[in-house]
């Protein structure tokens, strides 16, 4: 069975003030195995981020279902399952990295990392151990440990927030152009970061402009404009357009 | 997923008025906003039926006069309401809408379930008493007894909201507005609530002290596993605080979700308004 399936998906946005309904997008259809890499491709405003926010609920999904089996509710569809459930899947099972941080201030790269862990009631010396091991496994230097990310650089941040949900060890990783603005070294590094979720087995929906970069490591890659999947390793053969 | 709220608010309703035929008959619509044309009663609070959930935050937002305040007072019975019921979820006693029962129940829950932090610091402190006997009172009346058991933790309680041990003995009137709210979270802690109300406990403070109360807040939240309803009209603490959000207006619930649902994708034309002159 799949671990996510995206059936009918649609959405659009009502803009009250201006009276104006606007579709986001629709009709998408797309569907991966646990532990497989899908890649999202598509030119800016095509709905790319609205499809990954919708599965994590930051946007209310709109038309059609989005569903995932998890492993403490088995098949539940992520459009119907309550807040509370959406907060109990934030926290355990899926995990969603933008290219912007967005934490509470004057909070310690450290901090954040092992509150995230005590937030999923982990115990304090665990929560220290594995937070050090995050760190330095996303090789963040240990310098900037103890200090305040706002003035970290964009790779910086970057990586924090990957440790900030993957130390959490998700089932589903929703990964929003994780490498838009960084330079060629940065994003090696992040190539070899999915590499080393994907190879622990962690499911991935990547958002990438530059999808030639994760040549080998995605599985299949969605096309909003065909409004398929263009490219499907598992299968072997890359199809038309 | 079933999971028992710790706190479930039926139907809550305060009016200040008796009302009249024409605000009785929803066609009349002698209401506006809130407030009947006809007799003048104010409806502050509408209808409001919410569950609030073991160590999560529940953010309250709504413009000034939408019955934030007035629905905390409801809850903690500072104030007489018009209708509802609420349940706490206590061993053997899920059942009983705690509205209904006598004033000495209601002080019950007050002292041993329920802790309060008032928008403005003089509804929850005496300001002519000593920091550390604010903290003794809360505590004598949780039935405390042991004066070495209570300074003991008066001072740990204290030492946690960062106010300096040797100013434990003066009053709060001689304190700033930021170490007035944090000993009145101080005391609201000293019973070691499962539920806490905050009604703006950063409004009007200076943004590095803001900061402070808030991180305060998230760690007791993670710390202590207390349920807690934040109450303010300033999104930035709501995002910052709360796991799920309700949006207030003119009394009513019109809007509630994920925190970060209901800034980014607002579905109400009112919440609209509210995220939007923000950005
Ligand atoms: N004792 C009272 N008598 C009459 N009306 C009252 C009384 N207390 C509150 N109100 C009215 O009830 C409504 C809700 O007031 P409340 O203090 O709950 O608002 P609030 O949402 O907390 O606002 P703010 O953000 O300004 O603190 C207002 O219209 C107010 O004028
Ligand atoms: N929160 C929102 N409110 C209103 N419209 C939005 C919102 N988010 C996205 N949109 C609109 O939805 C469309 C798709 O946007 P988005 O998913 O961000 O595209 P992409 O990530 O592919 O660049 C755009 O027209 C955008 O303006
Ligand atoms: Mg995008
Ligand atoms: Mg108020
Ligand atoms: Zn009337």
């Amino acid at each position: 069975m799949s671990i996510l399936e995206i059936a009918g998906f649609g959405k659009r946005f009502t803009i009250h003030h201006l009276d104006k309904t606007m579709p986001a997008t629709e009709n998408i259809h797309f569907s991966l195995e646990a532990g497989e890499f899908i890649g999202i491709v598509g030119k800016s405003g095509s709905g790319k981020s609205t499809i990954l926010k919708s599965i994590y609920r930051t946007y209310l999904p709109d038309e059609g279902k989005i569903l995932y089996d998890s492993q403490r509710f088995g098949l539940v569809d992520l459009s119907q399952v309550s807040d509370r459930q959406m907060l109990y899947l934030r926290k355990y099972e899926i995990g969603y990295v933008s290219q912007f941080l967005n934490v509470m201030p004057r909070t310690t790269c450290r901090q954040l990392v092992t509150n995230a862990l005590l937030e999923m009631g982990e115990s304090e010396i665990t929560a220290n151990v594995e937070t050090e091991k995050t760190l330095a496994h996303f090789e963040l230097d240990p310098k900037l440990w103890d200090s305040y990310p706002n003035t970290f650089s964009g790779g910086e941040k970057l990586r924090l927030n990957i440790a900030m949900a993957t130390v959490k060890k998700p089932r589903l990783l929703l990964l929003d152009e994780p490498t838009a603005s960084l330079d060629q070294q940065s994003k090696v590094r992040v190539r070899e970061m999915i590499e080393k979720l994907k190879n622990n087995g962690t499911t991935l929906v990547g958002i990438f402009h530059d999808i030639e970069f994760m040549e080998g490591l995605c599985d299949k890659v969605f096309d909003m404009k065909a409004k398929k999947i263009v490219l499907d390793n598992k299968v072997g053969v890359g199809s038309e357009s | 997923m079933h999971e028992t709220p710790i706190l479930r608010v039926e139907n809550l309703c305060k009016q200040y008025g008796t009302g009249c035929q024409e605000c009785q008959d929803k066609e009349r619509n002698s209401v506006e906003k809130n407030y009947c044309k006809s007799c003048g009663t104010v409806f502050a609070v509408r209808d409001i039926s919410l569950d609030l959930y073991r160590g999560e935050i529940l953010g309250i937002v709504g413009e000034s006069g939408s019955g934030k305040s007035t629905m905390m007072q409801c809850l903690y019975f500072d104030t007489d309401i018009t209708s509802g019921a609420a349940y706490i979820n206590r061993p053997g006693k899920e059942n009983e809408n705690v509205f209904e029962l006598s004033s000495q129940q209601k002080r019950m829950i007050r002292n041993h379930d329920y802790g309060m932090v008032y928008q403005n610091p003089v509804h929850g402190l005496k300001m002519n008493f000593s920091s550390i006997g604010n903290i003794a009172e809360k505590l004598i009346a949780a039935g405390n007894r042991n004066v070495s058991d209570m300074e003991a933790t008066g001072k740990r309680l204290l030492t946690n909201v960062h106010i300096p041990l040797h100013r434990m003995k003066e009053e709060p009137e001689k304190f700033s507005g930021g170490m007035q709210q944090r000993v009145q979270i101080a005391k609201a802690l000293s019973n070691n609530p499962p539920i806490l109300f905050l009604d703006e406990v950063t409004t009007g403070l200076d943004l590095s002290v803001q900061a402070n109360v808030l991180d305060l807040i998230k760690k007791i939240q993670r710390e202590l596993q207390i349920s807690m309803i934040v109450v303010s009209h300033d999104l930035a603490v709501i995002r910052m605080l709360a796991d799920r959000t309700i949006v207030m207006l003119n009394g009513e619930i019109i809007e509630e979700g994920l925190t970060d649902q209901v800034l980014e994708d607002p579905q109400h034309a009112y919440t609209q308004q509210l995220v939007y002159s923000l950005l």
